[in-house]
């Protein structure tokens, strides 16, 4: 059904009469040409992507849970494509054009909203480096604006301008980048997907593959029986390392906590993303009124989806350098996603390393922005058995050859990314 | 007035003044703000957030979803504070929040008309049309109609403080069993902490009338409190919030000032615990839960466990005339307590039908009517006027201003899930209990589902000498004070399905039961998913009250039981926690240390300006009168150091002093040179890679002696070279017999440049002789001594370009050091200089630094391929010889001038060859470094670019669309000065 103001009307008339399930509640198949395990942004984006776009509607995600349960359900909501260097950004930046006509895409408000984000600036360096990167931006397409400080102040009063330990010297702001209802992302492609006849399977857990004699996977197994599949695509975030385990393949990847908060509710006051260029804290405001902001990893390797006090208060700190007028406002929830860090801070989407397998991993903490070209190129990637061009410098070989896209030139420390 | 005659714990002799909404009231002591508005006959007290549905006080907890008001005003005003939970203090200032333009008549109260259209979820189905409309129109709309309070308007004036506390056993909450628990180990002499949220210890013992030992439960509370007080092994907590289980550590939060005004001077508002126990007992107690149906939200409405509190702790009557909705006895024991009170009670709605006659004599003794299985189906009033009853035998009217509402009790459960673990359904109780619980946490209590007072106790005292035993203390369990043992009975029900109007089960969120089917019916039927797509549970409340009823409506609708259909989970925080209280006292200029160089106050009586460089206060310039602008007086600082002499504190350097007969071969494995083979007395410059070949750090390292060396690292990469070499240290190469010491603090280093630097070194050390030109050449080292006996240790190092010396004295010397060069140049005319002119130098002598050693560039980017051996291994020597690294199109440094000489550099820009459109595509690379040269007389700049120096003599554009400039550059060799090194060997 089509969502439309006639729907509304009638559905608002009648006491929901006229609803009907957005997806179907589907038990799987004993065969299909693309099986995908792991139902969230990405998974279902890759369906969708691969009914739409190739044709291919003969796909089910497999999901252990609920779809959107894993981080599409734990992040902080932002997209952007602020990055430097030239294998990130035109990604990134389809991304964000991939957004900015989701709702009508997919008839579903997603509410993408692009309320601009703002790296702020502290010294001199700091500016520099952020000139490099938004010439690169612009370079891209992507747009870009250096603000001095007069401009942050305009703009974002209520920075703390006059008394901080390190002062707000200007920001690099990209105004096309934004926040989205992260579940309605979720729900959105599920949606779009089984109207393309793609089987979402939830409640179906994925317990290991089957090989063939030459050791090429065939298909699952799961919670609900073996399920065969010419070709088998992950989009497992913080799970993958334990899924490709029982292939015994070992990825240049670690899974860390990433913790994430909101506050209670409060009046308009924050109206874009604005990220601290002092210390690790970034926020922006949900259309509910929540704040809801994040900082660094905890900083060790773990599969529990909680964080602990001493990040927390990290991260307000930074708030409160930043921000000294929230310090009445509580914190309503904290909770900690499973980030799987690769060694160069950048994801992977390539064919293989099995015949018959497909990658998509390693998004450390930034995958919520990437979900549509994602979901995209990575569909490109099943379909063709190449990889997309705007993908390519995402392949799993770039740790042997040494074509690494280290954005924060940290080095082969997923921890420091 | 609803004031009682008599009774509650509240000092009628102590009067305290407030207002709500500018009216002025009265309360007394002990008072919240909740029971002194009920005292007060103010029953509207918010808005929803949905449908701005007028709202009164439900609870008397920190679970309350609508009692929500703005407390105090201006920098200091806390929106969303629970008016149930705020103690009442004189001067009290509150307001409702998320109305306009009054609190009674709210305008955006027409989206409760428009709730058939605006049910669960209807964002995501509409607003999309037009397309600009949603961020031009309807987003703006709703985010001013959502949100609630309205934050402070300036920075928190008041500060929070952080504490650390150990126990052998923290236990959470005291009531009945908290209590029993902190008794039983403190007596067996284990370390207690007794943390309790409220401002007044007992729980639910202040809020019922019983018998313990044939005393009042006051008298019991009061003489626990006391043995527990003459324990020095027990520790008591009051207005401490046990917010959140962590891993091996509780946070709590203490209030301890807000049930004042303002702080007393040097007193924090609230104090950050961190509490590490050995074991922990829950005793969090049970919360009463709301029953779905018609107008279940309409003020005058309350939990009867609540009204059973503002009738006995607090004095009050919430209600002139009150009806009762359960499916529970402990309801009607608070309407018999209302009606004692002198409170009129009208009638027991009750659903059961078998309810003992020990409870339904108890109504009947008081004249109380009593309707089993009987709904109330709606209710009508601006306040509550009008109850509608189902009874069984037809509709009935009941015209009340109070209906006491209780679903039965739900066990606080909500820590044990902090580590993940899933609470269990009991269908005896139809609640949920606890699960697993996080290491070394028991729950004791109600918690636990046991709800009657005398087991409550028993269980206590059990679960706290338990875990004292545990813990070695010999403790056996005590003998519980005799007390009731009442029953609950209360029965599964949550939903009047003949509900007139909207039945509401997420109050402050207007999350209602037609959501709950509406979600299951479009298929959102896993209970998170009907979080999320209903926004029931996540509304300030976190779910306290309506999760439960929530997911029984779910397995309701779809058929199934509720364990089929899932279960609740809780995340930290229990309870709202103010955000500065995590940051204590880092904010402003205590966000992080600051870290002032040797000779900071020397720097500053010459007028220096201070730039941040990570954790130090570094000079950036010293202006001279007459100067307008600083390139002015960075101009003079560099020309006066090319021609004369300078010196500038170069203390932030990172030191690492190492000793041992292997430091040679360590250092051999850590840089890409060779350093075992230097002598003792010389200085070598110094690269170091990380395991991928990218460069990690670049440095000067002296051989002091044999087996002594001093390491210099950037002041950037201090800690994390310090780091790396322990790091390789002990888990590479531990077999190495290498000492290290991290000596950034310890010394402090003025470095002099300028042709003229030999004559004024020489007049600040004791032996001139020892720095000649012959005894110390360039990069060379020497130990010696200044101003009359100081050990020193003096580099001949350059990072000017100039001759240059950096002379390292104890720290405690440094201001001294800094003032006898000054005072030993004034003869050549010696100039401070800052980090500014620093930089201009180091550019013009082509020295990387900060933005090239970016993380991202290898040795041969950076021009030292042909430092790196081929003799040895070292450090990233293998993956930096990747393809990747061979790339003929990886950028490389080059130096850059402008074609047109008055044009000015700025990093940042990239560079793109003439006529080429800019894409990423045509990026050939960027501009690292820029700066006017004084010395030259035109801007240069560092960068790096495809082709490197094969590109030397092209011209590139140096495009910057960011600031609007586009210009052509000369590609030079990245040394702009002296590139033959002449001057630092003079």
């Amino acid at each position: 059904m089509r969502y439309s103001l006639f729907n509304i009307v009638v559905n608002g008339l009648t006491g929901n009469r006229f609803t009907e399930p957005a997806w179907r509640a589907a038990t799987p198949k004993p065969r299909y040409d693309v099986v995908i395990l792991g139902g969230g942004g990405h998974g279902l984006a890759t369906a969708y992507y691969l009914a739409k776009n190739h044709g291919i509607h003969d796909v089910a995600v497999i999901e252990k849970g609920y779809v959107g349960g894993g981080n599409a359900g734990r992040n902080t909501t932002i997209f952007r494509s602020n990055y430097l260097l030239p294998g990130n950004e035109p990604f990134y930046e389809w991304s964000v054009k991939l957004w900015e006509g989701l709702e009508q895409t997919l008839n579903y408000n997603v509410m993408a909203s692009q309320r601009g984000i703002v790296n702020l600036i502290h010294s001199d360096a700091q500016r520099d480096a952020y000139a490099r990167r938004g010439n690169a931006m612009l370079l891209a397409d992507a747009g870009a604006r250096l603000l001095d400080r007069d401009e942050v102040r305009t703009m974002m009063p209520f920075l703390d301008f006059d008394n901080a330990r390190f002062p707000i010297r200007g920001g690099l702001m990209q105004p096309r980048a934004g926040t989205a209802r992260h579940d309605a992302v979720v729900w959105g492609f599920a949606r779009g997907a089984d109207k393309f006849g793609v089987d979402i399977v939830q409640n179906c857990e994925a317990t290991g593959f089957l090989r063939d004699r030459t050791g090429a996977v065939t298909g699952v197994e799961t919670s609900l029986g073996p399920i065969m599949a010419d070709k088998v695509a992950l989009t497992l975030a913080g799970s993958t390392s334990r899924l490709t385990e029982k292939l015994d393949l070992r990825l240049p990847i670690e899974s860390q906590v990433l913790q994430a908060f909101v506050s209670e509710a409060v009046k308009p006051l924050i109206p874009g993303v604005i990220t601290f260029g002092a210390g690790h804290f970034y926020v922006s405001q949900s259309d509910k009124g929540g704040l809801v902001f994040g900082g660094d990893l905890d900083g060790y390797n773990s599969y529990a989806q909680r964080g602990n006090l001493p990040v927390m208060e990290d991260v307000l700190e930074g708030g409160m350098a930043l921000m000294p007028m929230i310090g009445r406002l509580r914190l309503l929830r904290q909770w900690g996603g499973i980030c799987d860090m690769s060694m160069d801070g950048s994801p992977i989407i390539d064919i293989g390393p099995l015949p018959g397998l497909y990658l998509n991993c390693a998004w450390n903490y930034g995958g919520f922005k990437a979900t549509p070209a994602s979901g995209w190129c990575f569909a490109h990637t099943i379909a063709t058995d190449t990889p997309h061009p705007l993908s390519a410098a995402y392949r799993l070989d770039r740790f042997r050859t040494g074509k690494v896209i280290d954005e924060r030139g940290a080095g082969p420390q997923p921890n420091l990314h | 007035m609803s004031r009682l005659a008599k009774g509650g714990q509240i000092d009628r002799s102590r009067p305290l003044a407030f207002t709500f909404d500018d009216i002025a009231y009265q309360g007394y002591f002990g008072d919240t703000l909740a029971s002194a508005l009920l005292a007060n006959d103010v029953k509207l007290v918010g808005r929803s957030f949905k449908y701005h549905r007028p709202r009164g006080i439900l609870t008397a907890g920190s679970e309350e979803p609508n009692a929500l008001v703005e407390l105090r005003s201006g920098a200091r005003r806390e929106p969303n504070t629970r008016a149930t939970t705020a103690e009442l203090f004189d001067g009290l200032e509150a307001a409702s929040q998320n109305r306009w333009p009054s609190l009674a008549f709210d305008a955006m109260a027409v989206n409760g008309l428009l709730s058939p259209f605006f049910g669960a979820a209807f964002y995501y189905k509409t607003f999309m049309w037009p397309k600009a409309a949603w961020e031009k129109l309807y987003e703006p709309a709703i985010r001013r109609a959502a949100g609630l309070g309205r934050a402070a308007d300036g920075p928190d004036p008041d500060h929070y403080e952080k504490a650390h506390a150990f126990c052998d056993l923290l236990v959470i909450g005291s009531g009945p069993a908290g209590l029993e628990a902190a008794l039983a180990a403190g007596r067996a002499g284990a370390r207690v902490i007794l943390a309790e949220e409220d401002f007044a210890f007992g729980g639910r013992l202040l809020s019922e009338k019983t018998t313990i030992e044939d005393d009042t439960p006051g008298a019991y509370v009061t003489r626990a409190i006391a043995e527990l007080k003459s324990f020095t092994n027990v520790r008591l907590m009051v207005r401490t919030a046990v917010f959140g289980a962590y891993d091996d550590e509780y946070g709590a939060l203490e209030r301890v000032a807000d049930h004042v005004a303002v702080p007393a001077p040097f007193q924090p508002r609230q104090r950050l615990w961190k509490i590490i126990p050995k074991r922990v007992v829950l005793a969090a107690g049970a919360m009463d839960r709301p029953i779905v149906f018609g107008g279940n939200d309409r003020p005058g409405v309350m939990h009867a466990a609540a009204a059973q509190t503002y009738v006995n702790r607090f004095g009050v009557a919430p209600a002139k005339t009150s009806a009762v909705f359960s499916n529970n006895d402990a309801a009607w024991r608070a309407a018999f307590d209302a009606h004692d009170a002198g409170a009129s009670v009208k009638a027991i709605v009750d659903v059961r039908t078998d309810v003992s006659p020990e409870i339904t004599g108890g109504a009947q003794k008081r004249g109380i009517r009593t309707i089993l299985g009987g709904k109330v189906v709606s209710t009508r009033g601006k306040t509550l006027g009008i109850v509608s009853v189902e009874t069984g035998h037809g509709r009935e009217t009941l015209y009340v201003d109070g209906l006491m509402m209780s679903g039965g009790f739900s066990p606080n459960v909500h820590l044990t899930c902090h580590h993940g673990g899933k609470p269990s359904w009991d269908e005896t109780i139809a609640a949920f209990v606890p699960g697993k619980c996080p290491p070394g946490m028991t729950v004791a209590g109600a918690a636990t589902g046991t709800f009657s007072l005398a087991d409550c106790l028993a269980d206590g005292g059990r679960k706290g000498a338990a875990a004292a035993r545990d813990l070695g203390f010999s403790a056996a369990d005590p003998t519980p004070p005799r007390a009731e043992s009442e029953a609950t009975g209360q029965k599964p029900f949550w939903w009047v399905h003949e509900s007139k109007g909207l039945a509401f089960v997420d109050f402050q969120n207007d999350v209602k039961a037609k959501d709950v089917a509406l979600a299951h019916k479009e298929g959102f039927s896993s209970v998170e998913h009907l979080k999320r797509y209903t926004t029931l549970g996540m509304a300030t409340d976190q779910g306290k009250l309506g999760n439960v009823a929530g997911l029984a409506i779910l397995a309701e609708v779809s058929g199934r039981t509720i364990p089929q259909t899932g279960t609740t989970m809780f995340r930290p925080p229990w309870t709202p926690v103010a955000l500065a209280a995590f940051a204590g006292h880092h904010r402003g200029p205590d966000f992080r240390p600051t870290r002032p160089t040797p000779s900071h106050a020397f720097a500053e009586e010459l007028g220096g300006q201070f730039v941040e460089a990570g954790p130090w206060l570094r000079a950036a310039y010293f202006p001279h009168r007459g100067e307008p602008t600083l390139r002015d007086s960075v101009n003079r600082e560099v020309l006066a150091v090319r021609e004369r002499v300078g010196w500038i504190d170069v203390s932030t350097f990172g030191k690492i002093e190492l000793s041992g007969p292997d430091v040679g071969a360590f250092l051999d494995r850590v840089y890409i040179n060779t350093f075992s083979t230097l002598k003792p007395g010389k200085v070598r410059y110094g690269v170091m890679l990380r395991e991928d070949g990218i460069v990690m750090d670049d440095g000067t390292t002296t051989r002091l002696s044999e087996d002594r060396w001093a390491m210099t690292t950037t002041t950037a990469n201090a800690g994390r070279v310090y780091q790396h070499l322990v790091f390789c240290h002990q888990v590479l190469w531990p077999e190495l017999d290498v000492r290290m010491a991290s000596t950034t603090e310890q010394w402090a280093q003025i470095a002099i440049a300028g042709p003229r630097a030999r004559d004024v070194l020489q007049g600040v050390v004791d032996d001139a002789a020892a720095v000649s030109a012959e005894a110390l050449p360039y990069m060379g080292a020497a130990e010696t001594t200044v101003m009359g006996g100081v050990k020193a240790r003096v580099f001949r190092v350059s990072f000017s370009g100039e001759l240059g010396y950096e002379v390292a004295v104890p720290a405690r010397h440094g201001e001294a050091l800094a003032r006898a060069i000054a005072k030993a140049g004034a003869a050549q005319d010696i100039v401070p200089y800052g980090l500014e002119a620093l930089a201009v130098m180091r550019i013009e002598k082509g020295h990387v630094s900060g933005p090239e050693l970016n993380g991202q560039t290898s040795a041969a980017d950076l021009g030292f391929a042909r430092m790196a051996s081929t003799k040895k291994d070292y450090i990233g020597r293998v993956l930096a010889g990747r393809e990747a690294f061979r790339d003929p199109r990886r950028p490389s440094l080059v130096g850059i001038k402008p074609v047109d000489r008055t044009q000015m550099l700025r990093a940042g820009a990239h560079f793109l060859k003439p006529g080429a459109k800019p894409t990423t595509g045509n990026d050939q690379g960027w501009l690292s470094s820029a700066t006017w040269s004084p010395t030259l007389g035109h801007s240069i700049g560092l960068g790096f670019l495809v082709g490197g120096s094969a590109m030397v003599g092209e011209v590139f554009r140096a495009w910057d669309g960011l600031r609007g400039t586009d210009i052509e550059v000369e590609i030079c060799a990245p040394c702009f000065i002296d590139p033959e090194g002449v001057r630092l060997r003079g």
